[in-house]
């Protein structure tokens, strides 16, 4: 059994103010904010979430190093997996990628045509590949879980997948460095500091807006990692364990 | 940064009793050439500091240097050569020299070579690479590049290893744009 950096009976205000970026997980569990000083198991039973699955979520997300123990799957309850990735899924579509896909088309516009154009292009692309990507998983993996879990018998095959499981962060680091990197004009808020008759400008916040942009996008890369961890080193060794009792 | 070491030189055997002399050095060995089919290129892509070779095969020490400047060019003699053609060599080992003879020469040789750090570091494209990252951008397969370019598929390879750290760029989309933004294809040629 792993140890875990929390316990259910931690104060859940407490541990969010130790590692913010588990705010992510609130999310894609569903649960509120404005839990006052309860406790983690008290919050979860209250929103149907399971406490020990929830922990171990949150330690995917807290402990960069964590490697989930065969023993510590098997002492906890699942049945919230595929909803908490669907939730996942979701966040990521609806609301994440959209989110980044309207700063970056506001600073594709500022850009040469050319290279706006460019910028767009990958960007469509790298959604069409991330929609196709969870629509893979939710019409073959998911499905494949309740039929074992109901004792009917498919020709799926975890470990198909998991070899074939390609990674959605590389493209976003990819955009990272031709933002930062690349793109021209992107200085151009510089130029405009000084107007023609010697008066400071208005600055631009072009630069600005770019680099809000970025931490939109690492902080997504970050999470699509967390998420990729849960489901190669969770749901993995999980399904893994329903395949071997459904031949017995 | 180890001083990297290429050893060419058709004989397995002897391959081997140079790999054994050399392996408790500080010098990074390289992947070891028995042909100077593509040399050329390797050297462009591996830039080692040291190249141990065997004269037969090419003396030329001047176009052995057009890739890499700096590096130390050491003749590998185990039959009777011309005194004439080693005249341009840094250095000659001889294998009946002993052990510690073959080991003392190589790394007094790598120390007066000077690094080819800055090269490495470097983060500027070569012209070759330069020339592969815009086939890449086409969407040309590493085969199809390297039958385009004339190249082995593995010195496409390298090269491809050699974009993504200087650029930063994992993906072929990701490269696309960088040749876009950089002019180096238009978008027409894009597939």
């Amino acid at each position: 059994m792993n140890d875990f950096l929390y316990k259910d009976t931690d104060n859940l205000s407490a541990m969010i103010t130790a590692q913010p970026q588990l705010l992510l997980t609130l999310s894609h569990f569903g649960i509120p904010m404005g839990f006052g000083d309860k406790t983690i198991a008290q919050v979860c039973s209250e929103h149907g979430v399971d406490a020990k699955f929830f922990l171990l979520i949150c330690e995917v997300y807290s402990n960069d190093q964590f490697m989930p123990q065969a023993a510590t799957l098997r002492a906890t309850p699942m049945q919230g997996l595929v909803p908490y990735l669907l939730r996942s899924h979701d966040y990521y579509l609806n609301r994440r990628l959209p989110h980044i896909g309207h700063h970056l088309d506001k600073i594709a516009n500022m850009l040469p045509p050319r290279a706006g154009k460019a910028i767009k292009q990958f960007f469509s692309t790298y959604i069409e590949e991330v929609r196709e990507h969870f629509a893979h998983e939710e019409k073959t993996v998911y499905p494949h879980i309740s039929n074992l879990i109901g004792g009917k018998s498919d020709k799926f095959k975890i470990n198909d997948f998991l070899a074939s499981h390609g990674n959605l962060e590389d493209k976003l680091s990819d955009l990272v460095q031709i933002i930062f990197k690349y793109l021209p004009g992107c200085d151009a808020s510089k130029a405009r500091h000084v107007t023609t008759d010697g008066e400071p400008a208005a600055p631009s916040h072009a630069d600005d807006d770019a680099i809000d942009m970025i931490f939109d996008i690492l902080q997504l890369a970050l999470d699509l990692r967390k998420h990729a961890i849960v489901e190669d080193k969770i749901l993995g060794p999980f399904v893994k364990q329903l395949e071997k009792t459904a031949k017995l | 940064m180890k001083r990297k070491v290429l050893i060419v030189e058709p004989s397995e055997i002897i391959v081997e009793g140079l790999l054994a002399t050399l392996v408790h050095t500080d010098l990074k060995i390289l992947k070891p050439e028995y042909s100077i089919d593509d040399l050329s290129n390797r050297l462009d892509v591996l830039r080692p500091d040291i190249l141990i070779i065997n004269p037969t095969l090419n003396d030329n020490v001047t176009e052995l240097r057009k890739a890499a400047r700096s590096m130390a060019v050491v003749a590998l003699v185990y039959q009777y050569v011309k005194q004439a053609r080693l005249k341009r060599f840094d250095a000659v080992i001889d294998i009946r020299d002993s052990q510690q003879a073959i080991l003392q020469t190589v790394l007094e040789v790598g120390a007066k070579a000077a690094t080819s750090d800055a090269a490495m570091s470097s983060h500027e494209l070569t012209r070759r690479e330069t020339a592969v990252l815009i086939e890449v951008a086409k969407g040309l397969s590493n085969k199809e590049i390297a039958s385009r370019l004339n190249v082995s598929v593995f010195t496409v390879t390298t090269h491809r290893k050699n974009i993504v750290r200087k650029t930063g760029i994992k993906s072929v989309a990701g490269l696309t744009v960088y040749a876009l933004l950089n002019n180096l294809i238009d978008e027409d040629t894009v597939i």
